[in-house]
């Protein structure tokens, strides 16, 4: 009986309804696509970017009108081979001299197709890759509190879509000037050879452009459902292959499917609309193209019966008509790609005017290797918002070699501490001092390599285990990073991976165990041998037999180092020469584990609790020990 | 047949630009599969084909009928040059010319969209049985290959396969149809003329063909450039801590410059293909175009033809030179369509490992009893290194039995076949005395939930996260699953409480709430054997407690598993096998494998240090 419910459970019911809860892939949020048409600021900011590659794009430009000179002239020549050298009476040289003025043109069409797009194509590419890179080397530098609230998705669509829209638009500026070029010359040369006719033909070009203006913003809003449900369907897909062992291990296969073909059902309607939308256009150009032509044959052909045009000027015109529609094409399909630019140009500068709040004083000191390594905090205010300190008046000093271990319930401030001895953040209020000086008069360089910083979750980089563990000093020699592992008990499970110290990791370090992962980042920390060593603990669980060796490992490296140690186990807080206690961005007590236990306040009552580590703690338990704690 | 894991040898997208067309006869099979698919579609597939013949031969008379009227309006031809009479044979003409044009429209419009309708109609059926496939192949093939292999064949490959019929398959028709008749129409006017016009032809068709298939395969190898440079920027950003930590930024962009100067000299390097032979391609167009000039201008002058037939010749050479140059295209379309394709279907006819017998029945639930019988098993990758060996137990309704042991011991497997998440090579494993592999899949996994040890977060809210295996859950049950689950407390604060969306785009869940969420989820289905594979290694031991204390009362109406490695996770259960190299090597309770004093013991002592007693709590 259980198993008909059961069987139930999940799937599309007869009436066809889906279950209310299901779905799969998410709505991705689109950012804005298209912005004006034109924003001179950003004219301005992507200008700063052609600047130097300004002779190229002149010459492109020159090299641009030359080709379409060429192009209205091949017309004419036909006309002039044709008027003068194959009418009755027509002179052989005149058609040997129309000949080689129609070779020369080519020559010269070639060699300035040539130019203009390797120049164009180049130039494209040299700013693309110079405004990432501009992009990039300034995030190096931004203060994390923007880095913080950043996701990396976002900054990477700036770093690759945005980016491509700026080359998108480099090489259909360029050429738009082409086909302005274009279609002004075949308007004046038409009436130049006719004007009563080139007008007359011309009449045609308004009805297209007119037909335009009403197509375009409805077929690229079809256009862009088309996308929009595209980019769905993908994120389906690609849910469904991330997570396909949830969805094995749920059951979900036949619902998913009854939802996923939803999904690519609209994206086939969508798709099948835009398509619609798209080839509306070729009956209507086609069909004015045959109007122009009708007309040229029917009222220029009288005139040539009249002996009062040129046969040639009419051929002239009947190859002019054939190229006549091609530049407002795509002059309207360039008004979106403007438009997609501005958006994205906004977002570039939007990226590149973060502000860089740190940054090295003109007569910053470079901090020595000989200082003492010592770390004092005095009367510390800070908070990621002002409005809302993370640390209140924080005090407290780190005497050369000792180790501290930093405990408190999660949100009390630890974190902040360390990062603020990086100096990633301004203090508000107070200072930070390493090795006696103010970390605000001390190059960022120098600090960084007096201070290694282990993380939580080690970040490990795509590259050898060699590389990884010397990211810092990468003069390390090999001798030195295998000397490190075997300290940190890292070398025989480096020696057991396919190609011991020369493998290569996954991103993140994706082939080794989280244990493993911090073992190398304990290495790579020892190679850096800095005097001030700062490390917050894991929290996940990691096996016992990898668990015993980073406590040894530990130990090893904190040897001759001042340790700043944010401590999550027992064993770690108890071996520390001294803990401080933190409690809601308050220095509440400190001490060595026997004078803390002697007080019996927060730390005394945390400690008996018998948590594994202090952040499993629930919320109201702390609050409950501190208040016994206060009284 | 293809194996499932044949597939994933080809390693990551590395190998992608180094694959050629599987042969001819292969690549001709696969383009012959993706005809059929179109010709599934008879309709529109006919109206693509009979529009293509029709708008080339509407396309094909525009210059002849220009030529006519140049001729017209000179006084040569049927009229003579009798005025109005000449007149009325230029009005004809016109009419004539409109007509053509606009019939030339008509019909390129349903070409177009009709070839392209098939094309998403194909895109369509492939996405569906792709995602199909995916969601049916067993967990040894998803082992065995990367995720983004996978994507990259569901999105590029199943695009390449989809422009197939348009790009190449009614591009050829066209160009044939075009080529062909306008050549015979051309030839049949006048011989040497006919040659010259068309003498660009062979050279820019060659020229674009090769050039394409050049652009491709630099293309390949510039995205290979571009992922190295996306991987180098993502893990800058993503690790940027550690970067700054280190004071590591003029390291970072080194790396950076590497990557970006080889990606940068490759576009480059394209640009320079691209131009070199557009560029050759429009200078043949030209002289080609000059000889025809200068020897019909010649033909002209001796009487032999019109101008008009010059200028018809002209005409013909302006509407074919696009097509001709884009000849390369089709060529590309076609090697596309027969690699994407060999890759693509080289997925979809995967034999799936894991599936119903073909005479499986439901599972049949009693007193529900799950037994290991001598199981063996060895990974589909490397049969002669078997994971479990000779692994037997079994468990009553109301037991939980723990399982634990060193990293790789084969503990996580164990609990892996009891869904048939892989099939055992050894023994058997049986549920009520029925066989796992005897019922059918859908019965089993409904019965037997395993809580994995990487809980995968859906982006959407957390209440149809947890109802993820019974999406027509009611809200209570899902309160309760979650409470059970020690989640409801924490949902609760949440901006938008249950409907809090999480997963990759959403609010980011801890470790523990990860665990605790899927622990939630796997309790909404009641099942009567419940698996947790490591699951709750990021949950402090108090909450886990707490957790147990709460599922009691269900305990009774089934089995219980943990896999686990911390030791009061598992201390509690009714019996306890400690594994070791793929066998059970001791068992029994907590109590008497203490008493044991073997490797159970050394585990509880290197976990419990003298004086550190929080793990006893």
């Amino acid at each position: 009986m259980a198993e008909e419910l059961e069987t139930e459970r999940a799937d599309v019911r007869d009436d066809g309804r889906r279950p209310p809860r299901a779905v799969v892939g998410s709505h991705r949020i689109e950012e804005e696509i298209f912005g004006k048409v034109f924003d001179k600021n950003i004219i301005a900011r992507i200008w700063e970017f052609v600047r130097p590659y300004r002779k190229q794009v002149a010459l492109a430009v020159v090299a641009v009108l030359v080709f379409t000179a060429m192009q209205l002239a091949i017309p004419l020549i036909i006309r002039y081979a044709i008027d003068h050298g194959m009418q009755p009476g027509g002179s052989r040289t005149a058609l040997l001299y129309a000949i080689l003025a129609f070779g020369f043109a080519i020559l010269i069409n070639f060699a300035a197709s040539y130019a203009q797009e390797t120049l164009v194509g180049n130039v494209a590419e040299d700013v693309l890759f110079d405004i990432r890179r501009a992009m990039f080397s300034h995030l190096q530098y931004v203060s994390l509190s923007f880095m913080d609230k950043t996701e990396v998705g976002r900054l990477m669509s700036r770093l690759q879509g945005d980016v491509n829209s700026m080359q998108e638009f480099l090489e259909t500026s360029v050429l738009s000037v082409g086909d302005i070029t274009l279609l002004i010359g075949i308007v004046v040369v038409m009436l130049y050879l006719d004007f009563g006719l080139g007008l007359l033909t011309l009449s045609a070009l308004p009805v297209l452009f007119i037909v335009r203006i009403f197509w375009l913003p409805r077929a690229r809003k079809s256009f862009m459902a088309a996308h929009e449900t595209n980019s769905v369907a993908s994120g389906a897909l690609a849910e469904a292959i991330h997570g396909v062992r949830a969805v094995q291990g749920m059951d979900r296969q036949s619902v998913n499917f009854n939802l996923f073909d939803d999904k690519a059902t609209a994206n086939l309607k969508t798709h099948l609309t835009a398509a619609r939308f798209a080839q509306v256009m070729v009956p209507i150009v086609d069909s004015l193209t045959g109007v122009a032509m009708a007309l040229v044959i029917v009222v220029g052909g009288a005139r040539v019966l009249n002996q009062a045009l040129d046969v040639g000027v009419m051929v002239a015109f009947l190859f002019y008509i054939q190229r006549f529609f091609d530049p407002i094409r795509s002059l309207t399909l360039q008004y979106s790609v403007m438009q997609r630019a501005m958006a994205s140009g906004q977002r570039l500068t939007d990226v590149l005017d973060v502000r860089i709040d740190i940054k090295d004083k003109p007569d910053a000191k470079v901090l020595s290797s000989d200082m003492d390594g010592s770390v004092e905090f005095r009367d510390v205010v800070f908070g990621y918002n002002p409005k809302h300190p993370v640390l209140k008046h924080v005090s407290f000093k780190v005497n050369p070699g000792e180790t501290v271990a930093l405990v408190g319930p999660t949100g009390s401030g630890k974190s902040s501490c360390m990062s603020l001895i990086h100096r990633f953040y301004e203090v508000q209020q107070g200072a930070v001092l390493v090795g006696g000086h103010d970390v605000r008069d001390l190059t960022q360089d120098s600090l960084g390599r007096q201070i290694a910083m282990v993380l939580q979750e080690p970040f490990l980089f795509t590259g050898t285990v060699l590389e990884n563990i010397r990211y810092h000093k990468t003069d390390a020699t090999r001798d030195e990073v295998i000397a490190a592992a075997k300290t940190v008990g890292a070398h025989d499970f480096i020696l057991r991976m396919p190609d011991g110290y020369d493998s290569i990791l996954g991103q993140r370090g994706g082939n080794l165990s989280l244990g493993q992962r911090q073992l190398i980042s304990f290495a790579r920390a020892l190679v850096a041998d800095a005097k001030i060593l700062v490390l917050d603990e894991a929290t996940a669980n990691i096996d016992s037999y990898t668990e015993m060796l980073i406590q040894k490992a530990l130990v090893k490296l904190l040897e001759g180092r001042t340790g700043l140690v944010i401590a999550h186990r027992l064993a770690t807080i108890r071996e520390a020469d001294r803990i401080i206690v933190l409690q809601n961005g308050e220095l509440i007590e400190s001490g060595n584990h026997g004078e803390l236990m002697r007080n019996e306040k927060l730390y005394s009552k945390l400690y008996n609790l018998n948590y594994a580590s202090f952040d499993d703690i629930p919320d109201e338990v702390v609050e409950e020990a501190a208040h016994h704690g206060a009284t | 047949m293809t194996t499932e894991t044949r597939i994933g040898s080809g390693g990551h997208s590395a190998s992608r630009a180094h694959v050629k067309a599987a042969g001819w006869g292969k690549g001709l099979s696969i383009l012959t599969r993706i005809t059929v698919m179109a010709l599934r579609h008879p309709w529109q597939s006919a109206l693509a084909i009979g529009a293509t013949f029709i708008a080339s031969g509407f396309q094909l008379m525009i210059p002849q009928l220009l030529g006519r009227a140049i001729d017209e309006a000179q006084g040569i031809g049927a009229g003579g040059s009798a005025g109005a009479v000449a007149q009325d044979a230029l009005l004809v003409t016109a009419l004539l010319l409109l007509g053509a044009s606009i019939l030339r429209g008509l019909f390129t419009m349903v070409q177009n969209y009709y070839s392209e309708a098939v094309g998403h109609h194909i895109g369509y059926e492939l996405r569906l049985a792709c995602y199909e496939k995916i969601q049916r192949l067993s967990f040894s093939f998803h082992d065995s290959v990367h995720s983004g292999d996978l994507i990259t064949i569901g999105l590029l490959d199943l695009e390449g396969v989809r422009m197939y019929f348009s790009t190449a398959l009614v591009r050829m028709i066209f160009l044939s149809v075009l080529i062909g008749l306008g050549a015979y129409l051309l030839l049949s006017t006048d011989v040497v003329l006919g040659l010259l016009a068309l003498s660009f032809v062979p050279f820019v068709g060659w020229r674009s063909s090769v050039t394409q298939l050049r652009l491709r395969a630099t293309w390949l190898d510039l995205q290979e450039r571009l992922q190295v440079l996306t991987r180098v920027m993502e893990e800058n950003l993503g690790g940027i801590r550690v970067v700054r930590a280190f004071a590591a930024q003029d390291h970072e962009l080194e790396k950076f410059d590497a990557a970006s100067r080889s990606a940068l000299e490759l576009a480059h390097q394209r640009v320079g293909i691209r131009v070199a032979n557009t560029s050759a391609m429009t200078l043949s167009f030209f002289a080609a175009m000059g000889l025809v000039l200068f020897v019909g201008g010649g033909k002209v002058m001796a009487g032999e033809i019109t101008v008009g037939t010059l200028a018809s010749f002209l005409t013909f050479m302006t509407i074919l030179q696009m097509p001709v140059r884009q000849l390369g295209l089709m060529v590309n379309a076609f090697a596309r369509a027969s690699t994407c394709g060999a890759r693509l279907f080289g997925l979809l006819d995967l034999d799936v490992a894991v599936k119903d017998e073909p005479n499986a029945a439901p599972l049949h639930l009693g007193e529900g009893t799950l037994r290991f019988e001598n199981v063996g098993f060895a990974y589909p990758a490397s049969p002669e290194n078997p994971v479990l060996e000779g692994v037997s137990f079994e468990a009553k309704r109301g037991e939980t039995i723990g399982i634990v042991g060193p990293p790789g011991s084969g503990k996580s497997t164990i609990a892996h076949l009891i869904p048939r998440f892989y099939d055992v090579t050894a023994g058997r494993i049986t549920l009520d005395g029925q066989d796992i592999r005897s019922v059918t899949l859908k019965s089993l996994r409904r019965s037997v939930v395993v809580v994995q040890q990487d809980s995968f977060l859906f982006t959407t809210t957390i209440e149809n996260n947890i109802a993820y295996g019974d999406p027509w859950a009611k809200e209570v049950q899902i309160a309760r699953a979650s409470e059970s689950a020690q989640l409801h407390n924490y949902v609760l604060g949440l901006p938008a409480s249950y409907g809090t969306v999480v997963g990759e785009r959403g609010v980011s869940l801890s470790g523990g709430q990860r665990q605790r969420l899927s622990i939630a989820r796997a309790v909404m289905l009641k099942p009567a054997v419940m698996v947790f594979d490591d699951s709750t290694a990021a949950i402090d031991a108090a909450t886990e407690q707490r957790i147990r204390y709460a599922m009691r009362r269900y305990a009774s109406e089934r089995v219980t598993i943990i896999v686990a490695h911390r030791l009061s996770s598992l201390m509690h259960a009714d019996r306890i096998l400690f594994v070791e190299d793929g066998r059970i090597v001791e068992q029994g309770t907590h109590a008497e494998l203490l008493a044991e004093n073997g490797r159970y013991r050394a585990l509880y002592d290197l976990q419990v240090r003298p004086g550190d007693d929080a793990l006893t709590g």
